[in-house]
């Protein structure tokens, strides 16, 4: 660590008083321009970040007549609805969130069991090829996921699932591969942490390993699962290329597909896609909210420690 | 073990609190024994049973269709009256595939301007929150809420923002005197909207830097500083090569992510203008999906290994690249 530091050691120890004078050399007037620059600059790039955003609220209340106002308007002179309410009559947006919404359950379901399961025999039994194993998930997690698309299709239409639900939730039940790899890689992480004195005991007093898993493990997992169940919602919610490949009839398609639609219709005003696309990241933007620290602290445990 | 308290428990033969299989026991103690080792194998049939649903996954899904998928890319197939084996002649006709060099080209222009100018950005504006703000989560949150939105709402909303005529952007620009640019519908100005797109998104990164600066110990700071070293020096000699391990995490899953570039290509330009913003993936999904009016699955696989390759030699060169740049606390580095 020392060879990191600055080698400008002047052989005696820094006197209290000179620490003293550096503090208060903070306060003079050159260190409140440097705030006030510092707070400039962020807010500018916050407000440039926030700009899509409100350009978006602001084009999907106004009438068709003042979205392509100039100089831009950012307040619409009368609010319409219409962007909310027409595209829902247009296009079966209600089957496009019901579809989504099932898919997303039943992943988030499926993939915290199987990859939990899968993450306390990683995190806590031991096993001839563990680390082999364990190593081949993290390889899965790095694979571009476009290799396999060819073959995945021919396997789904081999078995007359194309345009089901099928492919999109089927491989939630073997742990979901790419996005699955990286849910048992975080709940692996996270079990690790629980001491194994308790399993010990439980084996004890006779309980099964599914037991330990069940009863003892998993209650104290909350963190980890909440983590990975948002995970896999904004991922599921947000999925494009897979639901476009799998999914052709109208009455199927998920709501990132619907957008799609709705955009390619080019008749169809500005401010309908953007209510449309307001509304589809509601959800999302919602569970973030309500979910804030532990989203936050999931990514930060998977970037970091990985 | 521990209620045994016998000399012998503590020798090197009994590992990790189990006994070696080759430990000697004494006759009285063979039972014992044996239901150990069959303990250990119901807990190796339990763990077997607990990875069996990934593992049967890995097989189909991973391993399987990998293999499958490198079969394919030897034939000519539509799966349905086309196969006909070609050994490597979907590589050979890479090379004269005009196309598939401008996707290359279109990838890499993508991948060489998003990863530095993302990677800059983000630790921009994870330094500037890491100071001590007022409102700080508050903009945390503004700054990272572009990340969570779907690729295909962040296309919309920057579509209708670079609108060449009516968009945010240009009329902004027009304010101030300037004739702004066609954006996507420009040959010149594609890539780059594209890139500024991802810009928007880069809050995951920003997340992850600022967590990588707050795990920097004060005390080393405080320590430069006492030292006589200036924030400029502080800087360039403690905060970053404490902070590479991050940087490089995050810059090999952007170069693996940009790589993969498509939700935009597809829902903003279609590919076009003229091809500018063909990316490999959106040119593997023409040729695999039928946009040029055939299914040739046997091409695209061989794209999506093109692909593969250029993904995995550049995270290589990344790994090798860390012991020139990479600072491990744990001293991982010679």
């Amino acid at each position: 660590m020392t060879s990191m530091l600055p080698k400008v050691s002047r052989g005696r120890p820094t006197p209290a008083s000179e620490i003293r004078t550096s503090r208060w050399a903070r306060l003079r007037p050159g260190h409140w321009l440097g705030r006030l620059l510092l707070y400039a600059t962020v807010l500018i790039g916050a407000a440039a970040f926030a700009l899509p955003f409100f350009w978006m609220i602001s084009t999907s209340f106004k009438p068709e007549n003042e979205v392509f106002a100039y100089p831009p308007q950012w307040i619409p002179s009368t609010i319409t609805f219409e962007g909310y309410t027409e595209p829902w009559r247009a296009l079966p947006f209600a089957s496009f969130y019901q579809n989504t919404i099932v898919i997303v359950v039943i992943n988030i379901v499926a993939r915290l069991f199987t990859c939990s399961l899968a993450a306390f025999a990683f995190a806590r039994m031991r096993f001839r090829g563990r680390n082999i194993l364990f190593l081949l998930v993290l390889v899965t997690m790095m694979l571009p996921g476009q290799v396999t698309l060819i073959p995945l299709y021919r396997l789904w239409s081999e078995l007359g699932l194309v345009n089901t639900i099928g492919p999109l939730t089927i491989p939630a039940l073997f742990a979901g591969q790419g996005a699955g790899a990286f849910t048992i890689f975080l709940m692996r992480q996270y079990m690790m942490t629980i001491p194994v004195d308790l399993d010990d005991a439980a084996k004890l007093d006779g309980a099964s390993w599914f037991r330990v898993y069940w009863n003892i493990v998993l209650p104290m997992s909350g963190p980890a699962l909440g983590v990975a169940a948002i995970f896999t919602f904004t991922g599921e919610w947000n999925a494009f290329l897979e639901p476009l490949i799998y999914l052709s009839s109208f009455e199927n398609y998920t709501v990132p597909l619907g957008l799609a639609l709705l955009n390619g219709q080019r008749r169809l005003s500005y401010s309908w896609t953007m209510a449309q696309t307001l509304l589809s990241i509601l959800p999302v933007v919602t569970i973030f909210f309500f979910a804030q620290r532990r989203y936050i602290q999931g990514i930060v445990i998977s970037g970091v420690k990985g | 073990m521990g209620h045994l308290g016998t000399p012998f428990t503590a020798s090197p033969l009994v590992k990790g609190g189990r006994v070696a299989k080759t430990t000697p026991y004494p006759g009285p103690e063979e039972p014992r024994s044996r239901r150990r080792l069959s303990q250990r194998a119901n807990e190796e049939l339990w763990a077997y049973i607990f990875i069996s649903p990934w593992l049967i996954g890995f097989v189909i899904f991973t391993a399987g269709a990998m293999t499958y998928s490198l079969g394919v890319s030897f034939w000519e197939t539509n799966f349905l009256n086309r196969n006909e084996f070609v050994g490597l002649a979907n590589y050979e006709r890479m090379i004269d595939d005009e196309l598939f060099w401008k996707s290359v080209r279109v990838t890499f222009l993508y991948t060489g301007l998003t990863v530095p100018l993302s990677t800059m950005l983000a630790l921009g504006i994870a330094l500037l929150l890491n100071q001590k703000l007022k409102l700080s989560s508050f903009l945390r949150t503004i700054y990272y809420l572009p990340a969570l939105v779907s690729g295909v709402a962040v296309a919309l909303v920057w579509g209708w923002v670079l609108d060449e005529t009516d968009g945010l952007l240009n009329n902004l620009l027009l304010l101030v005197g300037v004739n702004g640019p066609r954006w996507l519908g420009s040959e010149e100005w594609a890539v780059p909207s594209l890139v500024l797109i991802s810009l928007w998104g880069t809050g995951t990164n920003m997340l992850l830097y600022l967590a990588g600066l707050q795990g920097i110990p004060t005390e080393l700071k405080e320590a430069a500083r006492i030292d006589g070293a200036g924030p400029f020096r502080t800087f360039f000699n403690v905060t970053v090569p404490l902070l590479t391990p991050t940087i490089f995490f995050n810059v090999v899953l952007n170069v693996i992510g940009s790589f993969q570039v498509f939700d935009q290509a597809f829902v903003l330009t279609g590919g076009g203008p003229n091809n500018a913003t063909l990316t490999m993936v959106k040119y593997l999904y023409q040729r695999g999906f039928g946009e040029y009016g055939e299914f040739e699955f046997g091409y695209a696989s061989a794209i999506a290994w093109a692909l593969f390759a250029i993904i995995f030699s550049f995270t290589i060169i990344l790994i090798r690249s860390q012991s020139r740049w990479v600072h491990y606390e744990g001293g991982l580095r010679q």
